[in-house]
């Protein structure tokens, strides 16, 4: 277990000694909060009709959903540029091998080096927590919703860290990697568009698609179906990546 | 005694190519063995699977006692490794890399400081250790990485070209820092620098084409070294003929007219015989030495005579 925190820990670190998790968080903010406040200029406009229905969308509703959706399609374009060097670059500048000849298992690399990444994901979510937050210096807001959605994202990121991190193992650049998780993320995203389309809806389309599963939580609706959904995937790449690492040793 | 490294039988393939083919060695504690082997001889194939970073096709490897397959973790803790490329993470300082690499290798959390404290002097690298290790020389570099292997004091220490990169003198002082590791560790180096083995090793190991060629003290391999060959300068061409009929004389080659070469047996020296001869020829006896083969020659030629064979 110590050995997993500390390569968690050179990884965290590591991240924030080059200008790329800087940068990243710098534009990830940047255009949250800019869509952030559209969100509620939006409600401002919209206050005087809303108060006149029954039952109408709260400030929570009109602002958090949105915000959040948007976050996970950012994060959908970053998550693969993190996670892109975990294990390629690794073994590219064959500081691999201090990993492989000290005393770690498999597991404690590949555990390591994802909750490492996962650490700055929480950092992500935490600030765009935030905002919503700031909100209750002259609102009240939905605590319920708001976890609702944290939960939410959390898991679309641990799955869209898992999917990146198997492919960090597979690829032998990290662009590669960076292409191919981008590419697997972008089509389980998009999959349930064509469940959508006409009649020809598909089931089995419609369970893979991660966007109808991260919808279900974030509007509040927290069922062991979708949260199963991502535990067993990012299990299943977790795995897959450490398989991978496996058979780095058996051949070359 | 119990053997730090047990090999046996170990094979590696690359596809259908044979990179490593049937070899077995052990290794003892007070030893330093030098790993011989021209380019793509199976050299560093054979380190990598013995530190772990490579599984082999067939065969067996134990690391003070523990079955690197079985038991990885328990045979990890006691090796030290310096792969081809030093393995450095570049955005670190020397403290902080050498600090991961004592928390990588469980070192106690009490102990760390004075193991990262003693790692730097051995390898000269007290004043360098809060500088970026990106910004550090080739030959810096290299020592972290040994600073590195020896850090957790472990029993077996696996150097793989330990010295490429650095100046002579620095070469001076990893040499005398090997050769004080291995009095109370087990130290393997690769290399294909035969005068790094004479100095620094106590057994040598030749690998070509994937196969264990030589396996020797290098004291018994100095003593193979000064036999065999006798250099001769006389005034006066002399007659071969005469000089071979000597007893103990095998062949003699003539390099000039005047200057010849003369290989003889190990047992009976006739360098006294020659010496006669040729002064009551009266051929003019100007020079007599006897020619060590260097290891080169030894390396060169046991290569030769595998590759025919």
């Amino acid at each position: 277990m110590s050995m997993i925190l500390a390569i968690a820990s050179r990884e965290f670190r590591s991240l924030f000694l080059s200008p790329m998790a800087w940068t990243i968080l710098a534009v990830l903010q940047f255009i949250l909060a800019f869509l952030f406040l559209t969100q509620v200029e939006a409600f401002t406009s919209l206050q005087p009709k809303l108060a006149s229905i029954e039952g109408a969308p709260g400030l929570t509703d009109i602002i958090v959903p949105p915000l959040f959706g948007n976050a996970g399609i950012i994060l959908l374009l970053v998550t693969p540029l993190l996670t892109m060097r975990l294990i390629c670059e690794e073994r590219r500048n064959k500081t691999l091998s201090l990993l492989l000849s000290a005393p770690v298992s498999n597991i404690d690399i590949i555990l390591g080096k994802y909750l490492g990444l996962l650490g700055l994901m929480l950092l992500i979510i935490a600030l765009i927590t935030l905002m919503p937050l700031s909100l209750l210096s002259g609102a009240e807001l939905d605590f319920g919703k708001l976890f609702a959605n944290i939960l939410a994202l959390l898991l679309l990121v641990t799955a869209f860290t898992a999917i990146g991190l198997f492919m960090s193992c597979v690829a032998g650049h990290p662009t590669v990697a960076a292409m191919g998780a981008f590419g697997m993320l972008l089509l389980l995203w998009i999959l349930d568009w064509s469940a959508g389309m006409n009649d020809q809806r598909s089931e089995l389309f419609e369970y893979l698609s991660i966007l109808r599963h991260f919808q279900n939580i974030q509007s509040g609706l927290i069922s062991s179906a979708d949260l199963s959904y991502f535990v067993l995937f990012t299990a299943t790449f977790i795995t897959l990546s450490i398989r991978s690492l496996d058979n780095d040793r058996l051949q070359k | 005694m119990t053997a730090l490294i047990e090999a046996e039988h170990l094979t590696r393939y690359y596809g259908k190519h044979c990179a490593v083919n049937d070899v077995s060695f052990a290794l003892a504690k007070g030893e330093v063995l030098g790993f011989l082997g021209a380019n793509g001889a199976g050299k560093t194939t054979t380190m990598q699977m013995l530190c772990g970073n490579l599984a082999p096709s067939a065969g067996q490897i134990k690391i003070n006692g523990f079955d690197l397959l079985d038991q990885p973790k328990a045979a990890k803790l006691s090796l030290g490794y310096l792969p081809d490329t030093p393995p450095l993470y570049k955005e670190l300082t020397v403290q902080e890399f050498l600090l991961y690499c004592a928390r990588l290798h469980g070192i106690a959390k009490n102990s760390i400081p004075d193991s990262i404290k003693r790692a730097q002097e051995r390898c000269g690298l007290t004043e360098v250790a809060d500088r970026l290790i990106a910004n550090l020389s080739k030959g810096f570099q290299q020592r972290i990485g040994i600073a590195q292997a020896i850090l957790h004091n472990p029993e077996v220490i696996v150097l793989d070209e330990p010295t490429v990169g650095l100046d002579p003198i620095q070469i001076r002082e990893i040499r005398a820092l090997i050769r004080e590791l291995g009095q109370d560790h087990g130290v393997i180096l690769s290399t294909h620098r035969l005068t790094e083995v004479q100095e620094s090793c106590s057994h040598v190991q030749i690998i070509d084409q994937g196969q264990l060629i030589l396996n020797e003290t290098v004291a018994g391999l100095n003593r193979q070294m000064d036999t065999g060959t006798l250099q001769v300068l006389t005034r006066l061409p002399s007659d071969i003929n005469k000089l071979s009929a000597i007893p103990g004389v095998n062949s003699i080659e003539s390099i000039s007219a005047n200057r010849i070469r003369i290989h003889h047996s190990v047992t009976a020296n006739p360098a006294e015989h020659i010496a006669e001869q040729i002064i009551a020829a009266g051929w003019g006896l100007q020079e007599l030495t006897p020619v060590k083969r260097s290891m080169e020659d030894i390396f060169i030629s046991l290569t030769k005579e595998h590759r025919e064979l």
